[in-house]
């Protein structure tokens, strides 16, 4: 039996993916229904599909430390560290807390494994990594979290999670305890994923990319779009920040069905679905707006979009934001995390972009386009490769 | 904060060298345990134990020593994951194609490849529709992991199941992991004592930050070449009269573990 657990405050987040750097370059882009994916001009040949790429990652220089830590995917973590204020955020919670005192989960898919795609292309002629590329942190899967423990200097419990693509919702989730139990005052969370070819190829092969811009919910649906993300989030007791939009809720669950088909009657994301609620202490019908996993793959739409129509009443709104950046993988839980924060800010729900013709399995429920409308509580799914399910609650401070 | 109490069910552990637990307690008790065989992972379906690659019939294999201990239903157990390094055979493997003939890449091996793949696995096999999850910390992926799930249970009031396994590396990428070879483990924490509790772990995060335990002289050897070992001392108080030992949990930050046997 899950209870309600006690409410943390969101007081900081940024993001920045395809559609720009920081909160207020993703909201106009979603307010003007402006997707930011493109054909696909990244990595090997063939280029395959469209992709949601960030711009001027290549040119961004890393703070002031060893450059064993430079790569593609750490540009892009410190280019989303710092936006919107939050490097300052960061560094006032440990100036108050103490560096100790705050944690730092990260979720990641494939981390930095562009560094060891590239190594193997240019291996030595003992068949060994090339010289500049002997840097052993790249090639862990926990490098994100690594890399920003150092490059913040927080010295709190540090843990980079890896459940595909729910692994930066299920971050909330750890913080959540670890401020529950007073292992922290604080929680740096959100999760990097950047495009490499082992994903560009990988789903590929899995035929699950789209040749063009991917179509959430559409009835010709024919699969994802990859996109890159770097979202981070800062949680904090209440009484830190009474008046921040708060983490009410989280729920975790396994489909226990196949490693790379979510479960076709949704089992699983309904059971994360119920966790997130009891976590919460709300019914569906109190949600107003829900964040869908929506990938545009033919089997994830067609599970989301009957859960939905089983669980919640007309009132509740709902779309996929995948059209407009891609799927970023281990980081779409945090992007997705700060749309539905955003909607609590501003009132409004964004449209599902690129459904030209919504799947006729698709309830009233859906935001087709763009609604200006109150929004108390909103949710946010991810699930991810091994039936792994994530759903996260945020509401609005009373 | 207050301290963690947990209570240890059931305790898994493969290695070359050590097949079990019970080896390892044969070991420090001055026997010679015969060479393990192979992890069988016999949790899996055999058609599945076929296909699994090899991290994850060595997380299962552990996972399941530590579940048959306990007698839980794993058809409602929470578990958690860790690997420093995920499947490196498949890394290896994946990175070669790439760099020859990048749309040659196997489905099954790039499906395989995620670091949620023991628990996709561990998960279908056994029916359990509970949280799971899959995390690393590098060197510290054993201390970060056992946190992680001591909190998942504590606050959750629920068992949690902790895997901490990695395979040996091979290929270009071995000389940056220098995982050489495979060495895996499980705790079944559940939190509160039951007719099952083995042991009572008592979890601080001391205010010091200074070496971490060294396992026992005999264990010497067997704590390098793979993170996972890092759970050796650990085990070792498991397996004796309990104690306390000191595992690294970030740049400056300890764990420390009180270990007190079951009466």
């Amino acid at each position: 039996m899950t209870t309600p657990m006690c409410p943390l405050a969101v007081s900081a987040c940024t993001v920045t993916s395809a559609l720009g750097r920081g909160l207020a370059a993703q909201h106009d882009a979603l307010r003007h229904a402006r997707s930011g994916l493109r054909p696909n001009d990244f990595g090997s040949a063939p280029r395959l599909g469209w992709i949601g790429r960030v711009a001027g990652v290549e040119a961004v220089a890393l703070p002031a430390m060893p450059t064993a830590w430079d790569c593609r995917n750490n540009r892009l973590a410190w280019l989303g560290l710092q936006q919107d204020g939050f490097l300052d955020r960061v560094h006032a919670a440990r100036a108050r807390y103490g560096a100790r005192r705050v944690a730092l989960l990260l979720g990641t898919s494939t981390a930095s494994i562009g560094v060891t795609e590239e190594a193997y292309r240019r291996l030595d002629t003992d068949g060994r990594f090339p010289a500049d590329l002997r840097r052993p942190a790249l090639h862990a899967p926990d490098s994100p979290s690594a890399f920003a423990a150092a490059a913040l200097a927080l010295e709190g419990p540090c843990l980079t999670v890896s459940t595909a693509c729910s692994s930066s919702a299920k971050a909330f989730a750890s913080a959540a305890r670890l401020l529950e139990l007073d292992l922290a005052d604080a929680a740096l969370v959100g999760g990097v994923d950047s495009l490499c070819d082992n994903v560009l190829f990988g789903f590929n092969a899995l035929e699950l990319i789209s040749p063009a811009a991917c179509r959430p919910f559409d009835t010709a649906r024919d699969g994802i779009s990859i996109g890159e993300a770097a979202g981070f989030a800062l949680l904090e007791r209440i009484d830190a920040a009474p008046r921040a939009p708060r983490l009410l809720g989280y729920g975790e669950a396994s489909d226990a069905w196949h490693m790379s088909s979510p479960h076709p009657d949704g089992h699983g994301a309904e059971l994360a679905l119920d966790a997130a609620l009891a976590r919460a202490g709300l019914a569906a019908a109190q949600v107003d707006y829900v964040n869908l996993h929506g990938t545009a793959s033919r089997q994830n739409d067609a599970m989301e979009a009957a859960l939905l129509t089983r669980r919640f009443p007309a009132t509740t709104r709902a779309s996929s934001t995948k059209g407009f950046t891609g799927h970023t993988l281990g980081a779409a839980g945090i992007v997705e995390a700060t749309i539905a924060l955003q909607a609590i800010e501003h009132g409004f729900v964004p449209g599902n972009l690129g459904a030209a013709t919504p799947d006729p399995g698709c309830g009233v429920q859906f935001a087709w386009q763009n609604e200006t409308r109150r929004v108390d509580v909103a949710l946010s799914n991810s699930f991810g490769f091994g039936g792994n399910n994530a759903c996260l609650v945020f509401g609005r401070a009373p | 904060m207050k301290p963690l109490d947990l209570f240890v069910e059931g305790i898994g552990l493969w290695s070359p060298r050590l097949g079990d637990f019970a080896a390892l307690r044969a070991l420090l008790a001055g026997a010679a345990p015969a060479a393990a065989i192979a992890p069988a992972a016999p949790l899996l379906p055999a058609n599945e134990r076929r296909r699994a690659p090899e991290s994850v019939r060595l997380a299962v294999e552990v996972a399941g020593q530590a579940l048959a201990m306990s007698g839980r239903d794993p058809g409602t157990l929470a578990c958690v994951f860790a690997s420093a390094h995920g499947d490196q055979a498949i890394t290896d493997a994946i990175c070669a194609t790439l760099a020859r003939a990048p749309a040659e890449l196997s489905p099954t091996r790039f499906h395989h490849s995620v670091h949620n793949a023991p628990a996709g696995y561990w998960t279908i096999a056994t029916g359990c529709r509970a949280p799971s999850s899959a995390v690393c910390a590098g060197a510290r992926s054993f201390a970060a992991a056992l946190l992680e799930a001591s909190t998942q249970a504590l606050a959750e009031q629920r068992p949690v199941l902790l895997v901490c396994s990695d395979i040996a590396g091979r290929g270009p990428l071995l000389e940056m992991t220098r995982c050489d070879r495979a060495f895996g483990c499980a705790l079944l924490l559940a939190p509160e004592a039951g007719t099952t509790t083995l042991a009572r772990l008592r979890l601080k995060l001391p205010a010091d930050h200074v070496a971490s335990t060294p396992p026992p002289a005999t264990l010497a050897d067997a704590v390098v070449g793979n993170p996972a070992a890092a759970a050796l001392p650990l085990l070792a108080l498991l397996a004796g009269a309990g104690g306390r030992c000191r595992l690294e949990l970030a740049t400056a930050l300890d764990l420390l573990i009180d270990v007190e046997p079951a009466a």
